[in-house]
C-alpha cells in the first residue's frame, strides 16, 4: 500500500461530516446521545462550576489578606468556604475528567462508536444539571455554611439550607454512578476486535478504576445523606446524640465514601498524565503493567483507609494503628507512577508543547502533594497537623496540582480533537507558567501557616498574632499568589474561546499521538470510525512521522493495519 | 569536663522534649513535642530527598533529551521488572519506618500515665470551660507545670477539637461522650489553645490560654480562685459568670459582636425578628438564656445555644444583676 492512499481522517474531513454540525439546533444538542456532545456540555457546565467555585475562592483568599474583617461577615466566610468546597467537589472535580474527557475520548481511544449506554449517558447529564440546580437554590436561598463536609450534629441544627444542598450531593451521587457504569459496561463489551485489556491506553485502565469506585462507593454518600436528610425531618435519631444518635457514626459513612472518593478524582488524573509524558517523549510508556495495576491497586486499597481523617475523633487506638498502616501501602501506587513517567522520559524525544508543560507541572505539584501525605499518615505527626492549614495545603497540592492541572493539560491535548481548532501555543504557555506559578505562592505558605498551627476554617487570626505574628505575611502571600493564579486562568479561558473562531484548523494528529482517537479526523465524526479501526500498541510511535507541511503527525504505512507486523 | 558532659546530658534529655520548633513548628513545650518534631524533621528530610530527586532528573532529561529536527528518541527498554521491584521496595521499607516511628508517638500521647491531675473540660459554642477539683470554673487552662495531667472532654452543642500547637495536641471535643487525652508542660508560661474542629459562626473566635503554673504556684492560685466566688456578692460574681460564658459574642462595651451587646439594654425595648417588641427585664433575660431562639434581636441570626441545664437559677440571677450595672 502506497503512502499516497488517503487516510480514513481525510475521507471524513472531505465530506465534512463531524459531530459538531451532523445536526443542528438546540434540541439537537441537549436530546442527543453521541458521548461526544454530551462530553463537551459537560465541558461547559463544569468549566461553569469551576468558574463559581474560584470566584468563592477568590473572595475567601481577599478576606484572609488582612487580620479582622475585611470584605465579609463571619456566617457569610463560613458560607463562602463551604460553597467553595462544595462546588468545586461535587461540580467540578467528580465529574471534571471522567465525565468530561473521559466521555468523549473513552468511546474513540476504544475504537467504539459510542458508550454502551448513551440513554443512560444523557440521564447522567441530565442529573448533573438537576444536582447543580439544586446548589444553586441552596445558594439563592439563605446558603449553607457546614462545610462540605456536612458534618453532624453541626449539620442537623444549622439553620442554613441544608437539605437542599444535601439533595444536590444526592442527585450528583446517582449521575456519578451512572458514568461509572456506562464506562465499566463500555469497557468490558466495546472493544473492537484486538483491543484486549492489555493494549487499552492507560487513561482507559485509570478510568476503568475509577468507574469502579464510582459505582461502589458513591451509593453509601446517598444513603448518608438520606440519614441526614431523616434526621433534619422527621427527627430520627442516627448522628445527633440530642436524639440518641452518634456523631462519629456520620464521620464513618461520610469518609468510607469520600476517601475513595478522593480517587475518583485523582485516578483519571494519572492517567492523562500516562498519555501525555509518553506522547510528548515520543516514548513507549515505562512499566505499562505496573502502571495499570497501581490504577487498580489505589482503586482497591483506597477503600480501606477512611479512618485516617479520624486520628484526633477519639476512635479506638487500634483503629487508628490499622488505618494507618493502610494509608502508606496506598503511597507505594503512586510512587510507583512517578517513577514510571520519569523512565519514560528517559532518553525519549521531549517537546515541551503546552500538554507536557501541564504533565511536568503535575509530577512537580503532585510530587509535593503527595510526599506531604506521609506526615499526615503517620499518626503522631498527623494529631499536630490535622484540621490545620497543613491538609488544605496538602488537598490543595493533590486536587488542583494534581487533579486540575491534569484536566488542563488533558483539556490542551484534546481541544484541538473535540473542536478542530488549535489555540495560540505562546498564550497557553504564558497561562500554564502564570498558574504554576500563582498556584506554588498560593498554598505553599500555608504549608507554613499549618505546621505552624494555624487551623483551617478560620473567619479572622486576629487573636493568634499574639503567639504568631508571621501568620499575617503568609495569609497576604497566598491571597497575591491567588489573584495570579486567577489571571492564569482567566487567561486560559479567553485564549481557549478565542481559537474556536480564530484558531487554525486541527490537523487529524497534531501531536503524534498513537491511540486511536488521533486516526479519525479533527472533530471526529458522528461515528467515530466508518469501519472498524485495527488496534496496535498505544505506546508505538515508529509508524508516525511529522510532516511540516501539514503541520501533524502522519502514518508512514498508509492505511493502519495492512502491515501490522513491519516496523518502521 | 566530664562535669559538664553531664550536665550536657540532662539537658539532652529536656531538650528532646523542649525546642524551639525551628522554621516550621511552633516551640515545643510538652513531653510528647518532641518526639513529634523528631519524625517531623526526618520525613522532611525523607521528601527533600524524594522530590530533589524527582525534579533534578524531570529537569534533566527535558535539557539532555529534548527533541531535535530528524533525531528520533533513543533506545531504552520499555519495562524492567528489576527496575520496578526496585523502586517499590525502597519506598516501602523507608513509610513502613515513617509509620512505626508514627505509632510510637502517637502511643505516648494517647496513653495516659497513672496519678494524672483531672481537669474536666466542656466545649460550647464558642467558648472553653474548665473545671477543677474545687468546683471552679475557668474560661482558660490553668496547670501545674512537669505535672501529667489529663483532660477529660465533651461538647455540649457540637463537634469541637482542642488545640495546643506548643504541645503538638489535638483531640476532639464530642457531644454525648467523653474523649480524653494528657500533656505535661515542661516550662511555665502561658500559650495558645484553638478550637481546631469547625464549629459555625464563632469558630474563630473560640480561643483560650493555657496557663502554666510555676511549681507550687498552681495549688495556691486554684484555692484563691475558689474561695472568690462563693464570697462574691450577686453583680461581681455575674460578672464572672458572663466573662467565662457570654464574653466570645456579647460585648459589654456598647459594640456588637456575634450576639448584641449587654450594655444598656436593662429597661430598654427591643425589636424581634420572631416576635412583638419587649422590655428588657428579669423575665426576658431569663428566657434569653434558656430558649434564645424564642425571641431574635433584629439584625442578628438566631445562632445562641441554649444554657438549660446548665447554668443554675442563683447563676442565672447574678448575670441579670450584672446586666443591671452595665449602663
Amino acid at each position: 500500500m502506497s503512502t499516497a492512499t488517503p487516510l480514513p481522517a481525510e475521507h471524513d474531513r472531505a465530506s465534512g461530516d463531524n459531530y459538531l454540525t451532523y445536526t443542528r439546533g438546540l434540541r439537537s444538542w441537549i436530546f442527543s446521545l453521541d458521548h461526544k456532545r454530551i462530553g463537551v456540555m459537560y465541558l461547559i457546565a463544569i468549566m461553569a462550576s469551576l468558574a463559581l467555585g474560584g470566584i468563592f475562592a477568590l473572595l475567601i483568599r481577599t478576606e484572609l489578606a488582612a487580620p479582622g474583617e475585611t470584605i465579609m461577615g463571619r456566617n457569610f466566610y463560613n458560607q463562602m468556604f463551604t460553597l467553595h468546597g462544595a462546588v468545586m467537589i461535587f461540580l467540578f472535580i467528580i465529574p471534571g475528567i471522567p465525565a468530561a474527557l473521559g466521555n468523549f475520548v473513552l468511546p474513540i481511544m476504544l475504537g467504539a462508536k459510542d458508550v454502551a449506554f448513551p440513554r443512560l449517558n444523557l440521564a447522567s447529564l441530565w442529573l448533573y444539571v438537576i444536582g447543580a440546580a439544586f446548589f444553586l437554590l441552596t445558594l439563592a436561598t439563605g446558603g449553607l455554611d457546614t462545610g462540605w463536609t456536612f458534618y453532624t450534629p453541626y449539620s442537623t441544627e444549622t439553620n442554613t439550607r441544608v437539605i437542599s444542598a444535601a439533595t444536590g450531593a444526592f442527585v450528583l451521587g446517582f449521575s456519578s454512578i451512572f458514568t461509572g457504569i456506562n464506562f465499566v459496561a463500555t469497557i468490558h463489551t466495546m472493544r473492537p476486535p484486538g483491543m484486549t485489556w492489555f493494549r487499552m491506553p492507560l487513561f482507559l485502565w485509570s478510568l476503568y478504576a475509577t468507574a469502579v469506585i464510582q459505582v461502589l462507593a458513591t451509593p453509601v454518600l446517598g444513603i448518608t445523606l438520606l440519614l441526614l436528610g431523616a434526621e433534619r425531618l422527621l427527627g430520627l435519631g442516627i448522628f445527633d446524640p440530642k436524639l440518641g444518635g452518634d456523631p462519629i457514626l456520620f464521620q464513618h459513612f461520610f469518609w468510607f465514601y469520600s476517601h475513595p472518593a478522593v480517587y475518583i478524582m485523582i485516578l483519571p488524573a494519572m492517567g492523562i498524565i500516562s498519555e501525555l509524558i509518553s506522547v510528548f517523549s515520543r516514548k513507549h510508556i515505562f512499566g505499562y503493567r505496573f502502571i495499570a495495576y497501581s490504577s487498580l491497586a489505589i482503586a482497591l486499597l483506597g477503600f480501606l483507609v477512611w479512618g485516617h481523617h479520624m486520628f484526633t475523633s477519639g476512635q479506638s487506638k487500634l483503629a487508628s494503628m490499622i488505618f494507618s498502616a493502610l494509608t502508606f501501602s496506598v503511597s507505594i501506587p503512586s510512587a510507583i507512577k512517578v517513577f514510571n513517567w520519569l523512565a519514560t522520559m528517559y532518553k525519549g524525544s521531549i517537546q515541551l508543547r503546552t500538554p507536557m508543560l501541564y504533565a511536568l507541572s503535575f509530577i512537580f505539584l503532585f510530587g509535593i502533594g503527595g510526599l506531604t501525605g506521609l506526615f499526615l499518615g503517620a499518626l503522631a505527626t498527623d494529631v499536630h497537623l490535622t484540621d490545620t492549614y497543613f491538609v488544605v495545603a496538602h488537598f490543595h497540592y493533590v486536587m488542583f496540582g494534581g487533579t486540575l492541572i491534569a484536566f488542563l493539560g488533558g483539556l490542551h491535548y484534546w481541544w484541538p480533537k473535540m473542536f478542530g481548532r488549535m489555540y495560540s501555543e505562546a498564550s497557553a504557555q504564558v497561562a500554564c507558567l502564570l498558574v504554576f506559578v500563582g498556584f506554588n505562592l498560593t498554598f505553599f505558605p500555608q504549608f507554613i501557616l499549618g505546621t505552624r498551627g494555624m487551623p483551617r476554617r478560620y473567619f479572622d487570626y486576629q487573636g493568634l498574632l499574639g503567639e504568631h505574628p508571621e501568620f499575617t505575611g503568609y495569609n497576604l502571600m497566598s491571597s497575591l499568589g491567588s489573584y495570579l493564579l486567577g489571571a492564569g486562568m482567566t487567561l486560559i479561558l479567553v485564549y481557549l474561546l478565542h481559537s474556536l473562531w480564530r484558531g487554525r484548523p486541527a490537523p487529524a494528529n497534531p501531536w503524534g499521538g498513537a491511540t486511536l482517537e488521533w486516526q479519525c479526523s479533527s472533530p471526529p465524526p458522528h461515528d467515530n470510525f466508518a469501519t472498524p479501526p485495527v488496534v496496535g500498541d498505544p505506546y508505538d510511535f515508529s509508524r508516525l512521522e511529522y510532516d511540516a507541511a501539514q503541520q501533524a503527525y502522519v502514518s508512514t504505512e498508509g492505511l493502519e493495519g495492512k502491515k501490522l507486523g513491519t516496523r518502521g | 569536663m566530664t562535669h559538664s558532659l553531664a550536665a550536657n546530658m540532662m539537658l539532652a534529655g529536656s531538650l528532646l522534649a523542649e525546642t524551639d520548633g525551628g522554621f516550621w513548628l511552633p516551640p515545643a513545650r510538652s513531653t510528647t513535642a518532641g518526639a513529634v518534631d523528631q519524625l517531623f524533621y526526618f520525613i522532611l528530610g525523607v521528601s527533600a530527598f524524594f522530590f530533589a530527586l524527582i525534579v533534578v532528573l524531570m529537569v534533566l532529561f527535558v535539557v539532555l533529551y529534548r527533541r531535535r529536527p530528524g533525531d528520533p528518541a533513543g533506545e531504552a527498554p520499555s519495562h524492567s521488572t528489576a527496575l520496578e521491584v526496585f523502586w517499590t521496595v525502597i519506598p516501602l521499607v523507608i513509610v513502613i519506618y515513617i509509620f512505626y516511628e508514627g505509632f510510637v508517638g502517637y502511643m505516648a500521647m494517647r496513653h495516659v500515665p497513672r496519678n494524672a491531675y483531672d481537669i474536666l473540660v466542656r466545649a460550647q459554642k464558642w467558648k472553653w470551660i474548665f473545671s477543677y477539683e474545687n468546683g471552679h470554673e475557668d474560661s482558660d487552662l490553668h496547670v501545674p507545670v512537669n505535672e501529667a495531667v489529663r483532660l477529660t472532654m465533651t461538647s455540649e452543642d457540637v463537634i469541637h477539637s482542642l488545640f495546643i500547637p506548643t504541645f503538638r495536641l489535638k483531640m476532639d471535643v464530642v457531644p454525648g461522650r467523653y474523649t480524653t487525652t494528657w500533656f505535661r508542660a515542661v516550662r511555665p508560661g502561658t500559650y495558645d489553645l484553638y478550637c481546631a474542629e469547625y464549629c459555625g459562626t464563632g469558630h474563630s473566635d473560640m480561643l483560650a490560654k493555657v496557663v502554666v503554673h510555676e511549681p507550687g504556684q498552681f495549688a495556691k492560685w486554684l484555692q484563691e480562685e475558689g474561695d472568690l466566688l462563693k464570697k462574691l456578692p450577686p453583680a461581681e460574681a455575674g460578672q464572672r459568670l458572663v466573662a467565662l460564658r457570654c464574653a466570645s459574642c456579647h460585648t459589654i462595651d456598647g459594640n456588637p459582636g456575634i450576639g448584641p451587646t449587654l450594655k444598656g439594654i436593662w429597661g430598654q425595648t427591643h425589636q424581634f425578628s420572631n416576635a412583638s417588641p419587649t422590655v428588657v427585664d428579669e423575665n426576658y433575660v431569663r428566657e434569653s438564656i434558656l430558649e434564645p431562639a424564642a425571641k431574635v434581636r433584629q439584625g442578628y441570626t438566631g445562632v445562641m445555644p441554649t444554657f438549660k441545664g446548665i447554668l443554675s437559677d442563683q447563676q442565672i440571677t447574678a448575670v441579670i444583676e450584672y446586666i443591671k450595672t452595665l449602663k
